[in-house]
């Protein structure tokens, strides 16, 4: 039994040292470059990364850790790449030796379970979303809600305030707009990845938050404009910086994009919240890369950047399919430029 | 040599005399070394067995204290009684992560210690013999179920039951009394502290009955067939008889199941509402240890923060220790009541 199985067995095991050693041969060929972070950007550089690869042979390894675990990684300098949702200020990319720039956008919204209210019904403002947040707004039925909503009956159900419990650049970017229009908020809560939340409960992810929403009757809670488009859910219309409202979608986001002030920002350290444009959607977010100025391993830098040229100059077509939204063109050459000057 | 078994050193040694013997004695000897040698090599294994607990303890214990230092160093003894959790401000405190533990958990217990014992009694002292191994095979099922699943179960299909039926029932009738409604008034959201505990006493069950059943079975049938001869009831065969006899066992098997509960992650999660805030009401949401650290850990984004989810990690180390403390001294005091 044993003697007729053996040669059987060898046979076995060169075939699979061939299939490895083949497989081996043929990721050394290529440059493979490695990336972590932000867990918004994946679905994305996941489709890019594998059409890049099918275009050019090149991949892109791309590990959905965080924004938080995707800085650290890159200051470790363990990836070639990292991807956050919260732009590092321009001093500690120069602590590091990093350089950072935006490679796609998206939002946050808010999103409702009430009953008889569908999606874009519900009108808000930056003021009354932070006093709910804050608990000091309670009732669906509150004044300043009404105000917003006239002609709209909304009855007097209490108010449950969904958040995330995880820290994430969602997150951020949600309270780095409440901390911009509401005095109150900035005072007793204030930015972060995660915040000492005043009321409500905390779900894990925008899986997490979108579950407890759909659970929890006269809830509110923010997720992703993708997540609140797949789960169905009622997402609200804001009142935005020009005064006019508007509704999530890739148009707003791309409104808010093109109208921020990225000229003076300094290593594109712009949170593009509550941007000026007159259809802007106020909660607009982007997703930077970030990079070392002085690669550790130049071939490697080369493939990555012409990862990201390719993703911002014929990509953006594949992000829209995708809900997010592309970068505006003089972005894009600013972007461009940026590189020239800062990489080496 | 007449005897035709050469080999065998007890019929060789009787006819041949005290040549033959002396070999086989040597043989004996060097046998009676080799098993003197392996049989400390035995001993040495089991001890490395055990020390290996202690060492993954210890190292654990250490490896947490330190990381957990700079929390400790900067907050004192108000990282253990202080409320307040603040990423932004820097400001931490572990006393709603440890109050959420210890309450869910008790909750757990209350409801999971009574079932277990009447699922364990059931199978042994009432079931009928071909209901045993179905109903005990199903127990050591449910014990195999990752708590994921637990979780995804309780947040989509029984948070909305206890939000529809259960707790406008609780806030109604609870709610109302003296001393004990502020435990149960609040919002019906179906997440909190309650749910949460329900959910982990689903989960211990199979644990702690499984550990009964295998206890009651240890207890001698004359014990038990004596005291149904002397007339006693199943009751009182089962309280006077069966529970003298395992107690000890029982007691730890009840805090495997507790320290299981203290330490659940996934489940909790999904049904505790995973919010720093201190609330008298058990239908508010809430927060454990485990918990904090598995939603926060990856993006811990200063010094401080991730040192201070180590040192929670590290103070629920020392609860489960405590607890487990408590338990031992418990079984000491009755043994010593009963003079053993």
């Amino acid at each position: 039994m044993n003697r007729v199985a053996a040669p059987r067995f060898f046979r076995l095991c060169g075939l699979l040292a061939a299939i490895a050693l083949g497989s081996m041969g043929q990721s050394a060929l290529a440059t493979d470059v490695t990336g972590a972070g932000s867990s918004f950007v994946y679905p994305l550089l996941s489709q890019w990364s594998s059409d890049y690869a099918s275009a050019t042979g090149t991949r892109i390894n791309y590990t959905s850790i965080g924004s938080g675990a995707g800085i650290a990684q890159i200051k470790a300098a363990t990836i070639d790449f990292g991807a956050s949702d919260k732009p590092l200020p321009s001093a500690e990319l120069a602590q590091f030796g990093l350089a950072q720039f935006p490679i796609v956008i998206g939002g946050v919204v808010p999103v409702v379970n009430i009953e008889g209210v569908g999606p874009g019904d519900l009108r808000l403002d930056g003021d009354t979303l932070a006093r709910i947040f804050l608990g000091t707004i309670t009732q669906w039925n509150d004044p300043a809600i009404v105000a917003l909503n006239p002609g709209r009956k909304l009855g007097a159900d209490p108010i449950s305030v969904v958040h995330r419990s995880d820290g994430s650049g969602t997150t951020f970017n949600f309270v780095n707009y409440l901390t911009k229009t509401s005095e109150a908020w900035r005072s007793k809560v204030g930015e972060g990845t995660s915040v000492q939340w005043p009321v409500g409960v905390g779900g894990k992810g925008n899986e997490g938050v979108a579950a407890y929403v759909k659970q929890i009757k006269n809830s509110i809670g923010y997720v992703e404009l993708e997540y609140a488009l797949k789960t169905n859910m009622s997402y609200t219309a804001m009142k935005n910086h020009a005064g006019n409202f508007v509704l999530p979608g890739l148009e707003s986001f791309g409104a808010a994009a093109a109208s921020a002030n990225w000229a003076d920002a300094k290593d594109f350290d712009l949170i593009i919240t509550d941007a000026p444009g007159a259809q802007a959607w106020p909660i607009a977010a982007s997703v930077f890369v970030i990079v070392y100025r002085q690669p550790k391993d130049a071939a490697r830098s080369k493939a990555a950047f012409e990862f990201f040229r390719w993703a911002l100059e014929q990509g953006q077509a594949r992000a829209k399919e995708l809900n997010y939204v592309a970068l505006p063109k003089p972005l894009v050459q600013s972007i461009e430029k940026y590189w020239a000057s800062e990489i080496k | 040599m007449d005897t035709p078994y050469p080999a065998n050193p007890v019929v060789a040694a009787r006819p041949a005399g005290g040549a033959v013997l002396s070999i086989d004695d040597e043989r004996i000897k060097a046998r009676a070394a080799a098993e003197t040698r392996q049989d400390a090599g035995f001993r040495w294994l089991l001890f490395a067995a055990a020390g290996i607990v202690l060492l993954i303890l210890g190292a654990a214990a250490v490896s947490m204290l330190w990381g957990g230092r700079q929390a400790f160093e900067t907050f004192g003894w108000r990282f253990i009684v202080s409320d307040e959790w603040d990423a932004v401000g820097h400001q931490f405190g572990a006393f709603v992560p440890i109050y959420g533990t210890l309450v869910s958990s008790a909750i757990a217990m209350t409801i999971a210690i009574p079932v277990s014992f009447g699922i364990a009694l059931f199978l042994t002292e009432i079931a009928p013999t071909w209901l045993r191994g179905p109903i005990g095979a199903a127990i050591e099922l449910l014990a195999g179920i990752p708590s994921i699943i637990y979780g995804m179960w309780g947040l989509f299909s029984f948070v909305p039951f206890m939000a529809a039926n259960v707790l406008p029932w609780v806030n109604r009738n609870l709610g109302e009394m003296p001393w004990i409604g502020p435990l149960f008034r609040g919002p019906p959201l179906g997440i909190g502290m309650l749910t949460a505990g329900i959910v982990l006493g689903i989960m211990v069950i199979p644990f702690i009955s499984s550990v009964m059943r295998d206890v009651f079975q240890t207890v001698p049938a004359s014990l038990k067939e004596s005291a149904y001869a002397l007339g006693s009831t199943t009751w009182e065969v089962v309280w006077n008889v069966v529970l003298p006899y395992t107690r000890s066992a029982v007691v730890g098997g009840i805090f495997l199941g507790l320290g299981r509960a203290l330490g659940e992650t996934m489940a909790v999660t999904f049904v505790l509402g995973n919010a720093h805030q201190l609330s008298a009401s058990l239908l508010m949401p809430g927060n454990s240890i485990a918990a904090t650290i598995a939603n926060e850990f990856t993006e811990a984004d200063s010094d401080i923060y991730l040192s201070s989810l180590i040192a929670l990690g590290f103070l629920l180390f020392v609860v489960t220790f405590i607890v487990l403390a408590i338990a031992r001294l418990m079984l000491y005091n009755l043994a010593r009541k009963e003079g053993r």
